[in-house]
């Protein structure tokens, strides 16, 4: 991978189709197709710009069925349960984020729904919709670019991790208050957390966009 | 090592979306449809607007009540500090750390770093873009954390409901800092990463 030359461009012209550019820094390079499938940073800012072998493509979509199996699992089976004395809470997923419904909490018991599960659930979707026709070696399903897209611009908003630690240090403040049992949905959630960090590794722009063929 | 050139001196624009290159004159990138800007001339306006929504949800964030706790009849409140003071005098080390950086550290690091890149990023500088990039990058990718806090108060919330004898409710601040979180994280996402180079004084360049 060569940046590219801006005293040779000009005899270059019209043969931009190998070009790779840096969305950080803004710096352009050729990239030969051939090469496509190995590794490379940009020079300038050391922004990841492919990663290895088309294989990655493969573990995405297995993983990505994986994880909505699991979220919809986790939807339904008891996430922590309370005990203290006489008294006993079993909580889903879904209590949790309707502790705030009331009144005002409304709409944050929405932006919570939406945080935890369905912006995790909508990317995985949105993954599946647009590569599981690249890995099956068919034609792209109609606005699968848009799919993709989409599944990068949800992905700082997929907080499933963040609400990990989140439980983690309730558990603490609530240690000497009361017992609390771990459900199998608690479980399924650190799966699903674990799986998903891995799937972002293998994620790259580059690679993911060079599998989905596209004609103008 | 040979010199970069940017897309922008060979009239190519880079899509922020999914790394395209595209002619500068396209509108939208031609393969994922998405909104092409070669840079944002907006960016400015769109960090301060943001940062300064952020810093107005913060404010009641941290003086009303995070917290209700009602047992034996009595309801008690608690603020983002308070809550961290507790878990320390309960002996919580790590969570407390854990609580206090990820809802006053780091929201407040945030305003100051995103400030500061913006006020940098003005005027032709001569810092180190590198290190610039990297506190860009650990703003942006730090700053969801903070939404842990809210989470924690959801899950309480959920859990310790006996009517009278021992519950736990939401106070308005929950609101407030959930919407700080929000915003920030709007405000680093609005600042132009490209223009830390396009500012770079000549002799200052870094490779």
């Amino acid at each position: 991978m060569n940046p590219l030359n801006a005293r040779r461009s000009s005899d270059q012209q019209g043969t931009y189709s190998s070009l790779i550019g840096c969305p950080v820094c803004d710096a352009l390079y050729r990239l030969p197709v051939e090469r496509s499938a190995e590794p490379s940073k940009c020079q300038r800012c050391g922004h990841r710009l492919t990663y290895g072998p088309s294989t990655a493509l493969t573990w995405i979509v297995s993983l990505s069925v994986t994880n909505v199996a699991l979220l919809f699992a986790v939807l339904f089976l008891p996430f922590l349960e309370l005990r203290a004395g006489q008294f006993d809470n079993a909580v889903s997923v879904i209590d949790v984020v309707l502790g705030f419904s009331t009144g005002i909490m409304v709409p944050l018991a929405l932006a919570v729904l939406a945080f935890i599960l369905m912006l995790p659930l909508c990317r995985l979707l949105l993954v599946l919709y647009a590569l599981t026709p690249a890995v099956l070696a068919r034609r792209n399903l109609p606005g699968a670019q848009r799919a993709l897209a989409w599944s990068f611009i949800l992905k700082p908003w997929a907080m499933a991790e963040i609400f990990m630690l989140g439980v983690a240090v309730a558990l603490v403040k609530l240690a000497d208050l009361a017992t609390i049992s771990i459900g199998a949905a608690f479980w399924m959630f650190v799966v699903i957390v674990l799986l998903n960090a891995y799937q972002d590794t293998l994620s790259n722009r580059h690679s993911l966009w060079a599998a989905l063929t596209w004609t103008r | 090592m040979d010199t970069v050139i940017s897309a922008r001196d060979v009239g190519r624009v880079i899509c922020q979306t999914c790394g395209n290159v595209a002619l500068i004159s396209e509108v939208r990138c031609p393969r994922c449809a998405h909104r092409l800007s070669s840079r944002d001339t907006l960016s400015e306006q769109k960090v301060w607007a943001w940062l300064i929504a952020g810093l107005i949800a913060y404010l009641p964030a941290n003086t009303y009540p995070m917290l209700l706790t009602t047992q034996n009849f009595r309801t008690s409140e608690s603020t983002i500090i308070g809550g961290v003071i507790d878990l320390f005098e309960h002996g919580s080390y790590a969570v407390a750390i854990i609580v206090f950086v990820a809802s006053i550290l780091i929201p407040v690091g945030k305003f100051v770093v995103i400030g500061y890149l913006a006020i940098l990023t003005r005027k032709r500088h001569r810092t180190d873009p590198h290190r610039l990039l990297r506190y860009y990058e650990v703003v942006e990718f730090i700053g969801r954390w903070s939404m842990i806090d809210v989470f924690v108060v959801a899950i309480l919330t959920a859990l310790v409901q006996f009517d009278v004898l021992a519950s736990i409710n939401p106070g308005i601040a929950a609101v407030c800092f959930a919407l700080s979180v929000v915003f920030t994280m709007l405000a680093a996402q609005s600042f132009d990463s490209r223009q830390i180079w396009d500012r770079l004084e000549d002799g200052f360049r870094h490779g």
